[in-house]
């Protein structure tokens, strides 16, 4: 019944610590005007605005995109504000592709964005509230006992996540737009950073990025037609569920394969690892390369470990993984899922640039949140579904 | 489009200070009381969507705990939006419309009452020129009421008979916060809380939770004896620079009441969420209600203010005046940011 969705514009901000030069405003609009320039519209084609980006104590506004809105085209126009934690970017983009695919919107603009620099993401993700133990934490201390769990039921080596950092941040080399441009990036490097979380390393974290991200979506005419290539959407797919109960498996929620199960049947996919030519996974700290690689049925469970290390996941490996160089080259939180799901659709349209896989035809973009238990996906193509 | 339809809805009391519960215990026992009533399970559910805003939690991920009180186990089809629990309910129109989902829950819920609210509100301007000079949410209402009162497009008696109105209306409603008799002359004698405004002419601050189930055709009518089908669903937002829009009219709700197909027919009932009374008769205004229209006869959001879940509530309170055949058409809005900056129009006829 849905009607079909194409990706007909994208366009992101250059990365870094600090886009001060730049306010909120400026930095979604300097990602949307490049979205509107490569699907070749204007402010006015646009018929509703989607928003998403992580808390919004991240930069201590509240519900920012209420200012933002006429930044970006949104004045007396619907618009949408998406917040799903670290997934959010990939939701959003969801929220927007299904204002196309209801029928409801002809064309749409989806941004998504984090300006870090505002304020302090790991003391807003710690505040202590009332009968609660503040940890003071962060994301890295939240992982990190998870990352623990799988290496100890999956025996992988214990280099594997240096190995994905090393792969990541040369990766990021052919992409001008990555925040960590690290040049003399190897084994050792990573290997000699510091210990942050154990066994996450400095060079195995994610950055704190300013950074915005947006997309043009369009109904089926609009994106048959538009000047360069589409990348049509084939499945959209997310699942969530509880941070905590007894018995949850956190290194491997239910969550992600239920998800994964039904993105692929929904895209008509057998082999996901035969079939999907590129992707682009949410991976924060390295070790949750192999984790998804098998939360996303690539490989089977506690074998993900060995697609990193015969070099699967690598740009001239069977099943290249963050061309772009991923969340650990780039990490503005909120835009950081739009990113994933962005590049996707680069590679389908072949528009990534000098980190293109040649001939990519079906790829996938993945987004996951809080404590491991949100998860948004999507696969396009560059064929009509 | 496919007819889609609220079914079913449940709503917390509005309460000052819920002194002993967190939002998902307040929220429990309305999304169990939903389920129970509609007589389905998690397993019936396709889509959940909720509205919550992290600020008034004075954390960030607020809303993640939701999910405790939905029992999202197995892991559920699930999305949020950091706005009004009516906006969540619009996405989960959108899915259904999508063919997505044919049965979706919405959940909205807030708890002011941790922090200062007016206060709190000022974080929502802009965080450069505006937000360091921490106007509350209740002076910024202010200015617009001036406007108003000096343009001579109302006066301070057609806003107390708003407050007189609602809080009538409100003794029927079991969950009102703000409820009884006044007299017009009796509350204009109290003094200004922020000039003009005196306090009848503001909503209460109120802690609360709501839920409302929507169906698409045919399971709709399985649920209920007389959906709410919803013939129109639109909203529209501003920009929300108090100097560049007329803040003595609402734009937005009318763009988004016309399109919504407002105007095709008689309109029984009007559930507005307006937070101000001088709001809520730019909204009456803006939605072109006449005499034949009861409006807010639960109240509405003077009579309770459950932020984040109140513009769902008008919905959903909306939707029972068309269950018990009270209303063949009826007509919820629902508003975020200063100044009405943003609204939805919600049309539901039985």
């Amino acid at each position: 019944m849905a009607e079909l969705c194409g990706v007909i514009g994208i366009g992101q901000t250059q990365y870094a610590a600090k886009r001060q030069e730049l306010s909120m405003p400026g930095l979604l609009r300097e990602a949307a005007e490049r979205a509107l320039e490569d699907a070749d519209c204007t402010w006015a084609d646009i018929d509703a605005v989607v928003i998403g980006k992580a808390p919004d104590m991240f930069e201590g506004v509240m519900m920012p995109e209420l200012f933002l809105n006429d930044a970006i085209g949104g004045a007396y126009k619907p618009m949408l504000r998406v917040h799903t934690a670290g997934s959010v970017g990939g939701s959003t983009a969801i929220v927007a592709a299904s204002l196309v695919q209801s029928g409801i919107h002809d064309r749409v603009l989806t941004v998504a964005y984090e300006k870090q620099s505002e304020s302090n993401a790991t003391w807003a993700l710690t505040i202590s509230m009332p009968f609660s133990v503040a940890t003071v934490a962060g994301a890295g201390g939240y992982f990190a006992p998870l990352v623990r769990g799988y290496i100890r039921r999956s025996g992988a080596p214990e280099d594997t996540g240096i190995r994905v950092a090393v792969k990541d941040r040369q990766n990021a080399l052919k992409n001008p737009l990555a925040h960590l441009q690290l040049e003399d990036i190897s084994f050792d490097m990573v290997a000699d950073s510091p210990m942050l979380w154990d066994p996450i390393r400095y060079l195995e974290t994610c950055p704190s990025s300013d950074g915005a991200c947006a997309m043009v979506m369009a109904k089926e005419s609009i994106a048959t037609d538009s000047t360069r290539p589409a990348a049509w959407i084939h499945a959209t797919e997310m699942r969530s569920e509880p941070t905590m109960f007894s018995g949850r498996d956190q290194v491997m929620p239910r969550a992600t394969l239920d998800n994964a199960a039904s993105l692929y049947k929904k895209a008509g996919i057998q082999n996901p690892r035969s079939e999907i030519d590129c992707a682009e996974i949410y991976v924060p700290f390295s070790w949750f390369e192999p984790m998804w690689m098998e939360g996303m049925l690539f490989a089977p469970i506690n074998e993900g470990w060995k697609m990193t290390y015969e070099g699967s996941t690598a740009l001239d490996g069977d099943l290249p993984v963050n061309m772009s160089g991923g969340v650990l080259s780039s990490n503005p939180i909120g835009a950081s899922g739009m990113i994933r799901f962005a590049e996707a659709a680069l590679q389908v349209r072949g528009m990534a640039g000098e980190h293109q896989i040649d001939g990519a035809r079906k790829a996938l973009g993945h987004a996951y949140g809080g404590g491991s238990q949100y998860f948004s996906t999507w696969i396009v193509d560059n064929r009509k579904p | 489009m496919r007819d889609v339809a609220v079914v079913a809805f449940s709503q917390s009391l509005s309460k000052r200070r819920e002194a002993d519960r967190n939002e998902v215990e307040i929220l429990i026992p309305v999304i169990h009381e939903l389920r129970t009533n509609a007589g389905i399970t998690n397993e019936d559910l396709d889509f959940v969507c909720s509205g919550s805003s992290d600020y008034l939690a004075g954390q960030s991920f607020a809303f993640v705990s939701g999910l405790d009180a939905v029992g999202a186990w197995p892991p559920v089809c699930e999305s949020h939006v950091e706005m009004d629990g009516a906006w969540a309910l619009y996405e989960a129109w959108v899915k259904i419309q999508m063919g997505y989902a044919d049965l979706a829950l919405v959940y909205g819920f807030g708890k002011p009452s941790m922090g200062d609210l007016p206060l709190t509100m000022a974080l929502q301007l802009d965080p450069y020129s505006v937000m360091p000079l921490w106007p509350d949410a209740v002076s910024i209402a202010a200015l617009q009421a001036r406007l108003l009162l000096d343009g001579g497009l109302l006066s301070e008696r057609d806003m107390a008979e708003v407050a007189v109105r609602d809080r009538a209306h409100a003794k029927e409603n079991p969950f009102a916060q703000v409820k009884g008799d006044f007299g017009v002359d009796q509350i204009l004698a109290d003094p200004y809380l922020v000039s003009p405004l005196r306090k009848h002419d503001c909503s209460p601050i109120s802690d609360g939770a709501s839920a409302v189930l929507l169906a698409a055709g045919d399971r709709a009518k399985q649920l209920c004896k007389r959906p709410a089908w919803i013939r129109g669903i639109e909203h529209i937002c501003e920009p929300q620079d108090l100097g560049v829009r007329d803040l003595t009219r609402s734009r937005s709700v009318e763009i988004a009441a016309e399109k919504a197909g407002l105007g095709a027919g008689k309109v029984d009932v009007a559930e507005l969420s307006a937070p101000f009374t001088h709001q809520e008769i730019l909204v009456e205004r803006a939605l072109g209600l006449g005499t034949e229209t009861r409006v807010n006869p639960s109240g509405g959001a003077l009579a309770g203010n459950p932020i984040m879940a109140v513009g769902l509530s008008r919905i959903g309170e909306a939707a029972r005046r068309v269950w018990d055949g009270s209303a063949d058409r009826a007509v919820a809005h629902a508003t975020s940011g200063p100044c009405l900056q943003q609204n939805l129009v919600c049309v539901l006829e039985g």
